[in-house]
């Protein structure tokens, strides 16, 4: 009867698990159903081209490939500073699927490859919980994550980023790290190193797994815990690991060389210590164990000392501490505004509202502690690991809101953990109280007394749960060691009286308990549609708006790329704000001189200086990069807030970081930017604001600005060196073009033109007119 | 790997006994010679000597699992047959040489 139960159970949760993955699949869908099929934001059209190109050239020119479209004149060698994670598993999805004669076109495999990976992501999830808990618990915990709004904010269908796959990687990796540590097989380590080499592939977040396993090791070490499956888990997962990371060209050496890697080295060196300390208390005898100690740990001190102070030299000669720029403003929240305004200026690194940990995890957030404390009974190796987990992971998402993606997976294992062991406490109660209940008989003066059952808060579930665990702990050692046969029998005998002491909560008290439960978790899946339906599924690429007379798109942006892919020269340069760089080149085919990936701060600070300078001294730096175009987006007329004039402020901050005559206060008028009739004239004067409102008080008559709500400072003017191209038909994208420097210099006789070149240098100086080309 | 019995008393012979059992727990990582050798000649190529000196550490620390894994008197490991140890042994190994190949350049 146990065994037909038992299979009916299997596949009860194999069918539940893969309506959680085709639940997991379609949420991610509102994107495509309510747009189209395309790529959304701005870093997944620079992962949409890699992809292109891999798929097109082969590997061995993607490893190789050296990209003269960005960054001109510099380019940038994509081989060595992209992660290939995501790109390589697209590109292996479309080769396998076109050996197959399914003829998938590389965009829809791009759009759809975050879904699917979602997906697996939930399956892992399961894996890692059932490895603490159980198989409720992992299947609550996988129901969770398919639809926590954080996760889906980051993989619906269209973003193609490196999230989508990365997230699936870390929970895989933990699962594997899990279940080494439970069983001790060399095997599972072996899959977790190379899991581990999939997650380095895919994300730089892969400094969070290699600090946090270390430091779950070190924590096991220091309550006692340690064992020898401590040490398989952990000893051949820094070798494999770190190896595995520097093959790829991304990470290489940094894999021993930064700071972000030296937890694992010193514990791997603590876990070789501890380790030898206990082979040796085993091999000797107590009393001449002291002895011993003593010596080996004279020893190992002294060694310990000279690798410290190895290190401490190595890592105080470099002036960030060996630490890259990301890694110090997670630990130390104020550094990015201090020094690197580019990383202070990306939206998502700010720190997160309070309102956003609602949004992005609901009802989660209260039912995270309750299952903290039921990971503390009983506390296992596996349960303090995803303790460790949300503790840090919650400390990270406080300082980057890009963060609360970590969190995720966490917060629902933590909820799937607290739901799963609510829900066994309240149907139990239910299940031993109901035949009594039926047969009329009261309950058995063995029941300790009710007093918790009037109380129906989550304090009253989690004592009982406490209870109730209390007493599975005892259980289940006993099923683990099958030798202690006379303890269980011992168990059994006590197990009725023991279940009925568990009856805390009355009928009532619990059949209301479950209803309440699954209200909870129908407000959960409420708010979580809602979410992926409206908040977190706008393609940015494609704007809609719903006013009185109905849906209005505005695809300005798809227009102008593809104006410029097809009204200029294959060899054009483009000059925009570092954010529309990807797009650039992905849609529009054309040279880029910045774009997102922001890795040289001066070049960007020079487009930011041209921006803020006026006309002539912008011309000069754009002729000086051969710049034929010049992109502006201006939101105004229809009101787009995330337009280059709201980003102005960023120009002028990192500009001037580099270029001293860019001060900040010529453009503040009372400490705030201002375009309107009370602006500074630097502000009216320079470049970003003339190629905004060019013209612009053509469209109202009086040059209102939506977005600022003012009318503007300056309306009628005209371009001296740029003329003005194309502009889109919302306004929305502006394009310019420089004008080529005049052939005739007016106010220069021809006898001067003819001198010598000592007078011609020395008439150059005295000519009272200025020349504007020279 | 026998287990000394420290049944006599004496100091010396249980300070023998202690460098016998240091000894043969060290005989599993020969890595401090090739650490010596790297020194001598130098860390250029880095990826070849990266690959030297985590090779060696790597066998070391995997010989030592299986040893965990097929010693008798490990508790925590009855029930896991040692072919089966040895099978994931050969694997991790495998796996090691195969990245180490690939780095050595």
């Amino acid at each position: 009867m146990a065994t037909l139960r038992d299979a009916f159970g299997n596949v009860l949760s194999v069918f539940i698990l893969i309506l959680i993955g085709v639940l997991a699949f379609s949420i991610r869908l509102f994107s495509v159903i309510k747009y189209e099929s395309v790529i959304h934001e701005f870093d997944p059209y620079f992962n949409y081209r890699v992809t292109q190109f891999l798929t097109k050239n082969g590997i061995y020119d993607f490893w190789n490939w050296f990209d003269d479209r960005t960054w001109y004149p510099l380019g940038r060698v994509i081989g060595g500073t992209v992660y290939p994670g995501l790109t390589l598993t697209a590109g292996s999805i479309w080769w396998f699927l076109n050996s197959l004669n399914i003829p998938l076109s590389v965009e829809t495999v791009c759009v759809f490859t975050a879904p699917i990976f979602s997906a697996f992501a939930s399956w892992a999830t399961y894996l890692l919980t059932k490895e603490v808990k159980g198989v409720g618990a992992g299947l609550t915990a996988a129901a969770l994550i398919a639809m926590v709004p954080s996760y889906i904010s980051r993989s619906v269908a269209g973003s193609y980023d490196n999230e989508a796959v990365a997230i699936f990687a870390l929970v895989f990796t933990f699962y594997l790290y899990i279940k080494t540590l439970n069983t001790g097989s060399l095997f599972y380590a072996t899959l977790n190193a190379l899991s581990y080499f999939y997650m380095v592939c895919s994300w730089g977040g892969y400094t969070f797994i290699i600090n946090l396993i270390p430091m779950h090791v070190l924590l096991c070490i220091v309550t006692g815990r340690y064992s020898p499956r401590l040490y398989i888990a952990y000893a051949p997962l820094v070798i494999l690991g770190t190896l595995l990371a520097s093959l790829v060209p991304v990470v290489g050496f940094n894999a021993v060389l930064t700071s972000e890697h030296f937890a694992s080295f010193l514990v791997f060196i603590i876990i070789h210590v501890v380790a030898l300390v206990y082979y040796i208390k085993g091999v000797l005898s107590p009393k001449l164990f002291k002895v011993a100690v003593t010596l080996v740990v004279s020893i190992g001190m002294a060694v310990c000392c000279m690798v410290v102070a190895v290190l401490v030299a190595l890592v105080a000669s470099s002036p960030t501490k060996g630490w890259s720029g990301r890694s110090l403003s997670l630990l130390d929240p104020t550094y990015a505004s201090k020094y690197i305004p580019i990383i202070a200026s990306v939206s998502e690194h700010q720190p997160p509202t309070w309102p956003s940990y609602f949004m992005d995890i609901n009802v989660l957030a209260f039912l995270v502690p309750a299952g903290i404390i039921a990971c503390f009974l009983p506390l296992s190796d596996a349960s303090s690991f995803v303790v460790l987990y949300i503790v840090t992971s919650v400390y990270f998402s406080g300082v980057m809101v890009r963060l609360m993606l970590v969190l995720a997976p966490a917060a629902c294992i933590m909820s799937g953990i607290a739901l799963s062991e609510a829900f066994d406490v309240l149907t139990r109660s239910v299940k031993l109280q109901l035949p009594e209940l039926v047969e009329g008989t009261a309950s058995t003066a063995e029941d300790t007394p009710s007093g918790y059952g009037s109380v129906q808060n989550e304090a009253a579930k989690s004592e009982s749960s406490l209870e109730k665990l209390d007493d599975s702990l005892r259980e289940r050692p006993s099923r683990k060691h099958r030798k202690k046969e006379k303890e269980n029998v011992e168990k059994a005998s006590s197990k009725p009286r023991k279940e009925k002491r568990l009856l805390v909560l009355p009928l009532v008290a619990s059949a209301v308990a479950i209803f309440l439960l699954i209200m909870l978790g129908s407000f959960y899946v409420v708010h979580c549609v809602w979410a992926a339906a409206e908040a977190y599924s706008a393609p940015s690429i494609v704007l809609t708006s719903h006013s009185h007379d109905g849906l209005h798109v505005f695809d300005d942006f798809r227009e102008a790329y593809a104006w410029l892919r097809h009204n200029t020269e294959v060899d054009d340069k483009v000059a925009s704000w570092w954010d529309y760089g990807y797009q650039t080149t992905a849609m529009a085919n054309r040279t880029v001189i910045v774009d997102n990936n922001t890795w040289n701060n001066t070049h960007i600070a020079t487009v930011g200086t041209a921006m803020s300078s006026p006309e002539k001294p912008a011309w000069e730096i754009f002729n000086s990069l051969d710049v034929k175009y010049v992109l502006v987006v201006f939101g105004g007329l229809v009101g787009y807030p995330s337009d280059d004039i709201n980003k102005f402020l960023w120009m002028v901050r990192i500009g001037g970081g580099v270029f001293p005559h860019i001060k900040e206060p010529d453009y503040l008028r009372d400490g705030q930017y201002r375009i309107d009739s009370q602006a500074t004239p630097t502000m009216l004067n320079c470049l970003m604001y003339r190629l905004s409102y060019y013209r612009f008080v053509e469209t109202d008559g009086k040059g209102f600005d939506r977005v600022r709500r003012t009318e503007i400072g300056k309306k009628y003017f005209k371009l001296t060196h740029f003329e003005e191209v194309f502009t889109t038909h919302h306004w929305m994208v502006r394009i310019y073009k420089l004008k080529p420097p005049k052939n005739r210099i007016r106010g220069k006789t021809k006898k001067s033109k003819s001198s010598s070149k000592s007078s011609k240098s020395s008439s150059i100086k005295s000519t009272t007119r200025r020349n504007p080309w020279h | 790997m026998a287990r000394s019995s420290s049944s006599s008393s004496s100091t010396a012979k249980d300070a023998q006994a202690l460098i016998q059992s240091l000894r043969s727990a060290y005989a599993a990582t020969p890595t401090n010679l090739k650490v010596v050798y790297m020194a001598i000649v130098g860390s250029f190529p880095f990826n070849s000597f990266l690959s030297g000196v985590l090779s060696c550490v790597g066998t070391a620390v995997i010989a030592v699992c299986l040893r965990i894994q097929v010693n008798k008197e490990n508790k925590e490991f009855k029930d896991l047959a040692p072919e089966r140890a040895f099978a994931d042994f050969v694997l991790c190994n495998l796996v090691l040489h195969l990245v180490i190949m690939n780095f050595l350049g």
